[in-house]
C-alpha cells in the first residue's frame, strides 16, 4: 500500500504513556495536522514517524516496508524543526545543499538544486547569505527548502510556524499548503494551532493524552466532533448539558428540544453548538430565554454573551445579522436541532 | 552622581593593584645598565633581546614553547573525545572520568605534582622531557574539558536531529556539523592549557627540574644569584603572550559566555 | 538528537584514550604517592619501600601542627580579603557594559594566567629597596629614603591576595551576571538606595555564593607554594611549601608524599563542603 501507516504505537517514557497505542492510516498524497494541547504526545509520534524516538510498541510502515528499526539518517524524509535549526556555520545555500554534498553531489548538481529550491521558495539568489541574516519569514522558508532537497517520500514539520508572528503566520499557512499540493507530497504537520491545521490540513488528528480522539477532514472535525474536548478545541462552541426528561424528550437546560436525539442507552451527555449557529429573537420566541451579560464587537463578527441561570452561551453574528441588544437585555434563544451534535461529556 | 565617582575610584584601586607590580616590571625591564632601578635608568631593549640571544634564556624558552604546545594537545586529545561522549550518550558512570578532569585543577598543584615525581621516580623515567609534557597535559585537561563541554551544551540538540533526518550518520554529523560548532570552544581550551601550561612551575619542576629549564624555572633559579632586567623582560613577555591570547579569545569568541555570563541551552 | 546509553564496543571507543590516560597518569600517579606517604626514606634514591606510620607520627608534632595552623590561617585570611575585595567589584563589573566587561575579564584571565615565580618576582622588585614603592615616595617626599618591605607577613598576604584575587572574581562572575535585577530594582522602587539594595538584597541573596566561594579561595591559597619563599621568612612558610622542600630539597619523598596526602584531604573535605552549599543553593 502507497502511503504510510502507524500500528498500535505506544511510547512510554518511565511510567509515562506519552503515546498511548495509536493508528493511523495516511494516504499518499495527504496533509495531515496532528492538533492536541501541548503534552498530548503530538511531537512524540512524529518524532517516532522520523526515527528520532523508538517505539516501545508498534510499528511504522512507509510504502508497504516496516521502517520502525531504520535509523533516521535511512529514512529519506525531510524535516522542519520548531527551532527550525538552521546550521549556523552555513550559509543559506550551504544549509539547502546539505543532503546532496554529504551524498557526494557534484557542485554544479548542488547548485543547480539550490537555485530551484531558492525559485520554489521565492528567495532567489539568497545562496551566499548567512543564516543569521535571514527575517523569521526567510528563515522559515529556507528551512523548508533545506527539507525538500532530496524530494522526500515524507515530509515533517514540528509546530514549523509557533516562531512567526500572527499576519506572517496566517501567510505561511496557505504558502506551504499550496506548495504541498503542487510537489504532492505526504505531509506531517503538529501544531496546537486549530486554525492552522483547518487552513491546511486534508486530515485532521485530534490527539489528547497520548491517544487519537478523532481523525477526519477538518469540516467534519468542526461539524460532527467526537466528544466534548474535540468540540472545544475545534473553534469556539457552546456545551450544554442535556438530558432525557420523563417523556423521553432531549431536554438541553431548559429546553426541550425533541428533533434531537440522544444516543441509546445515554440518559446524560453535552449537546455543542456553535455560537453561529445560535440565533438570537425576542423573549419568549426561542426556546430559552436569558439575559444579555457581555457584547463584543469585533467589527467583522459580533460577539453576545448570554447568561442564562448562571450558563453562559455565546451567540456569533456577522454585522449583517447584527442583533442590536444591550447588556442587561432579556432575549430569547433558538437552538436549531440539526445544529446541535449530542457528544460524550 | 557621587556613586558613580566611587565606583570609578573602586576600579581604578582594583586596576592599580592588579597593574601595579606589572608595571614596575616593565619600567625595571626596560633599564640601560644591569640595575634593577625605577623609575628605570636609560632606555634599553637589550634585556629583551637577550631572551632570544642568551644560550641558557633560549633554551628555557624554546623548552617553555615546547612543553606548552604538546601539552596543551594532549590535554585538548583527551578532554575531546571525553565531552563528546558525555554530551552524545547516557552514561552516567563514566562522570568519574570528568571528575577526574576536573580533580588535577581543583587541588593544591603541589600534591599533583607529588604525585607525578612519585610516579616517574618509580617508573625509572625522572628527567625525562616527556614525563613533563604528559603531566601538564593531564594537569590542563580541565581547562579544555570545561570550554568543550560548554560549547557542546550550546549546541541545539535539534541541529544534529535535522542533519539525521537529511541523511548524515554519526560519522558526518561529527564532521559536518559538530566539530565546526565546537571549534571555537576546542580553540579557547587549547589556548587556557598553553598559557597555562607556560606559566606552570611546580609540575614542570618536580618533573624535569633537575634536567632542563622551562622559563618559570630559570627565572626561579637565577633569582637566587640575584635580579636581572632580562628576568623582568621574560615576565613582561609573559603578560603579553596571555593579554594576547586571551584578547584574540574575546575578540573571536565571547569570552563573557566561556566564563558563564550566560547560561547554557541544554535541550 | 537521541541521547542514547552506549551499547556496542564502538560505543565505548570514545572514551578509551582519556581513560586509559586519566587512569594511567592521574589515578597511579595519585596512588604511587600514597603508596610512597608508607614508605622509609632513603637518601641514596627516592625511597624504600615498606609499610610505616613513621611520616605520619612525624607530621603530628608542635612545628608541624604550627605550620598547619599557619597555613590554614594564611588560607582564610586570604579568602576573606579576596572576597571582600572581589565581592562589590564584581557586581559592579556585571552592571557595566559589554566592552568594558571583556576589557576585565581578558586581564583578569592575563593576571590569573601569571606564574607564581613571575608574581613573586614582581612583588619583591615591586616591595624592593632599590626598584620598589618606597622610592615614590620618597621622591614625591612622604620618606626620607627607601626601604625594603620585604620579607614580611604583609608582602606574603599581598602577594597572595594579589594570585587569588582573579580568581574570586572570576568565580563570582557568574553568578553576579546571573541576578536577576529586577530584585535590584523591586528594592530600588520601595526606597532603597543602591548601597542600600547591594547590602540588603543582593548579598543575603548571593550568601550561600559567597560561602562558597571563599571554600574556593580558601583550597586555591592552601596551593600557594612559592610565595611564601619569596616574599615572606621561613617563619611564613606553608605547608605547600614544606611539601615542596622535603621532596626536592630534603629528599624525603615519603614525608612530603605524607604530607600531600594530609593536606589533599582537608582539601576534599573543603571541596566536599563546597559542593554541599552548592547543592542547597541550588535547592532553593
Amino acid at each position: 500500500m502507497s502511503g504510510l501507516s502507524l500500528n498500535a504505537i505506544t511510547k512510554t517514557f518511565g511510567d509515562f504513556n506519552a503515546v498511548d497505542d495509536v493508528s493511523l492510516t495516511v494516504p499518499h498524497g495527504t496533509f495531515v495536522c496532528l492538533l492536541g494541547p501541548s503534552g498530548c504526545g503530538k511531537t512524540t509520534l512524529l518524532r517516532m514517524v522520523a526515527g528520532l524516538e523508538e517505539p516501545t510498541a508498534g510499528s511504522v510502515v512507509l510504502d508497504g516496508a516496516d521502517i520502525t528499526a531504520v535509523p533516521t539518517h535511512k529514512r529519506n524524509l525531510g524535516m522542519v524543526f520548531q527551532s527550525l535549526a538552521l546550521f549556523p556555520h552555513l550559509s543559506v545555500g550551504d544549509n539547502i545543499s546539505y543532503a546532496l554534498r554529504i551524498r557526494g553531489a557534484s557542485k554544479a548538481e548542488q547548485a543547480k538544486r539550490v537555485e530551484e529550491l531558492l525559485a520554489l521558495i521565492d528567495l532567489p539568489g539568497f545562496a551566499a547569505r548567512p543564516v543569521a541574516k535571514l527575517s523569521g519569514g526567510q528563515r522559515q522558508r529556507v528551512a523548508i527548502a533545506r527539507a525538500l532537497a532530496l524530494s522526500p517520500k515524507l515530509f515533517l514539520l514540528d509546530e514549523p510556524l509557533s516562531a512567526l508572528d500572527a499576519k506572517l503566520r496566517e501567510a505561511m499557512q496557505v504558502e506551504l499548503r499550496q506548495l504541498q499540493q503542487r510537489l504532492g507530497i505526504t505531509t506531517i504537520v503538529v501544531t496546537h494551532d486549530q486554525r492552522e491545521a483547518m487552513t491546511m490540513a486534508d486530515l485532521v488528528v485530534v490527539m489528547g493524552k497520548g491517544k487519537i480522539l478523532q481523525a477526519a477532514r477538518p469540516i467534519d472535525i468542526y461539524r460532527k466532533p467526537a466528544d466534548a474536548f474535540v468540540a472545544d478545541f475545534i473553534g469556539m462552541t457552546n456545551l450544554l448539558p442535556a438530558e432525557i426528561d420523563k417523556a423521553g424528550r432531549t431536554v438541553v437546560l431548559d429546553a426541550a428540544i425533541p428533533e434531537l436525539a440522544m444516543p441509546s442507552g445515554m440518559s446524560k451527555a453535552s449537546v455543542s453548538i456553535r455560537p453561529e449557529d445560535v440565533h438570537l429573537t425576542a423573549p419568549g420566541n426561542g426556546v430559552l430565554d436569558g439575559t444579555v451579560s457581555f457584547v463584543r464587537d469585533l467589527g467583522g463578527t459580533i460577539e453576545t454573551f448570554i447568561d442564562i441561570g448562571g450558563t453562559a452561551i455565546i451567540a456569533v453574528a456577522t454585522p449583517r445579522e447584527r442583533p442590536n441588544v444591550e447588556v442587561g437585555q432579556e432575549v430569547g434563544i433558538e437552538l436549531p436541532a440539526e445544529c446541535c451534535v449530542v457528544v460524550k461529556s | 552622581m557621587t556613586a558613580r565617582l566611587l565606583r570609578r575610584i573602586y576600579f581604578a584601586l582594583v586596576g592599580l593593584f592588579l597593574a601595579a607590580p606589572l608595571i614596575v616590571v616593565a619600567g625595571v625591564s626596560i633599564n640601560e645598565k644591569q640595575t634593577l632601578a625605577f623609575p628605570p635608568k636609560g632606555f634599553s631593549l637589550s634585556w629583551y633581546a637577550q631572551i632570544f640571544t642568551d644560550p641558557e634564556w633560549r633554551l628555557a624558552l624554546i623548552h617553555s614553547l615546547t612543553l606548552a604546545v604538546c601539552s596543551a594537545a594532549i590535554a585538548v586529545a583527551i578532554a575531546l573525545p571525553l565531552a563528546w561522549f558525555l554530551w552524545r550518550r547516557i552514561a552516567p558512570w563514566a562522570n568519574i572520568f570528568q571528575v577526574l578532569g576536573l580533580a588535577p585543577f581543583v587541588l593544591p598543584p603541589v600534591i599533583t605534582a607529588l604525585g607525578f615525581l612519585s610516579f616517574w621516580a618509580t617508573l625509572g623515567l625522572f628527567g625525562q622531557f616527556y614525563t613533563a609534557i604528559i603531566s601538564h597535559g593531564i594537569f590542563f585537561v580541565t581547562l579544555p574539558l570545561v570550554t568543550l563541554s560548554l560549547g557542546f551544551a550550546s549546541i541545539d540538540r535539534a541541529l544534529v536531529e535535522a542533519a539525521s533526518t537529511m541523511g548524515a550518520d554519526d560519522r558526518t554529523v561529527l564532521k559536518t556539523i559538530v566539530l565546526p560548532l565546537i571549534l571555537p570552544y576546542l580553540v579557547s581550551g587549547y589556548a587556557f592549557a598553553f598559557v597555562l601550561s607556560l606559566n606552570e612551575y611546580i609540575v614542570a619542576y618536580m618533573t624535569i627540574g633537575f634536567t632542563s629549564e622551562t622559563l618559570p624555572i630559570k627565572i626561579f633559579n637565577s633569582l637566587r644569584y640575584g635580579y636581572t632586567p632580562t628576568m623582568a623582560a621574560v615576565s613582561v613577555f609573559f603578560v603579553v603572550v596571555a593579554a594576547v591570547v586571551f584578547g584574540a579569545i574575546a575578540r573571536f569568541g565571547d569570552i563573557r559566555k566561556l566564563l558563564g555570563a550566560l547560561g547554557t541551552q541544554e535541550s | 538528537m537521541r541521547r542514547e546509553p552506549p551499547r556496542t564496543l564502538a560505543d565505548y571507543a570514545p572514551l578509551a584514550f582519556p581513560a586509559l590516560m586519566l587512569i594511567v597518569f592521574f589515578i597511579v600517579p595519585f596512588s604511587t604517592m600514597i603508596a610512597v606517604s608508607f614508605f622509609k626514606r632513603n637518601p641514596a634514591s627516592f625511597y624504600t619501600p615498606d609499610f610505616v606510620f613513621d611520616n605520619y607520627e612525624r607530621f603530628l608534632s608542635v612545628f608541624f601542627g604550627s605550620v598547619l595552623a599557619f597555613s590554614l590561617m594564611l588560607a582564610i585570611l586570604v579568602a576573606v580579603c579576596c572576597v571582600a575585595i572581589a565581592f562589590p567589584f564584581t557586581y559592579l563589573l556585571t552592571k557595566c557594559g559589554r566592552r568594558t566587561q571583556t576589557v576585565w575579564l581578558v586581564g583578569l584571565l592575563s593576571v590569573l594566567s601569571l606564574s607564581e615565580v613571575i608574581i613573586g618576582f614582581s612583588w619583591s622588585t615591586l616591595l624592593s629597596r632599590t626598584a620598589g614603592i618606597t622610592n615614590l615616595l620618597v621622591a614625591i617626599g612622604l620618606m626620607d629614603q627607601p626601604v625594603a618591605l620585604l620579607p614580611s607577613f604583609g608582602a606574603v598576604l599581598t602577594g597572595m591576595v594579589y594570585q587569588a584575587l582573579p580568581y574570586t572574581i572570576l568565580v563570582l562572575y557568574p553568578a553576579l551576571v546571573r541576578l536577576d535585577p529586577t530584585l535590584i530594582e523591586a528594592a530600588r522602587t520601595l526606597g532603597a538606595s543602591p548601597p542600600r539594595a547591594f547590602f540588603n538584597v543582593v548579598t543575603p541573596a548571593l550568601r550561600n555564593t559567597i560561602v562558597a566561594t571563599l571554600i574556593m579561595v580558601f583550597v586555591f591559597a592552601l596551593g600557594s607554594y612559592l610565595l611564601p619563599q619569596i616574599l615572606g621568612r621561613p617563619s611564613n612558610w606553608t605547608l605547600s611549601v614544606l611539601i615542596t622542600d622535603q621532596a626536592i630539597y630534603q629528599s624525603n619523598m615519603p614525608f612530603a608524599a605524607a604530607m600531600a596526602v594530609f593536606l589533599v584531604l582537608i582539601s576534599l573535605a573543603l571541596v566536599g563542603l563546597t559542593l554541599l552549599v552548592g547543592r542547597r543553593e541550588h535547592a532553593l
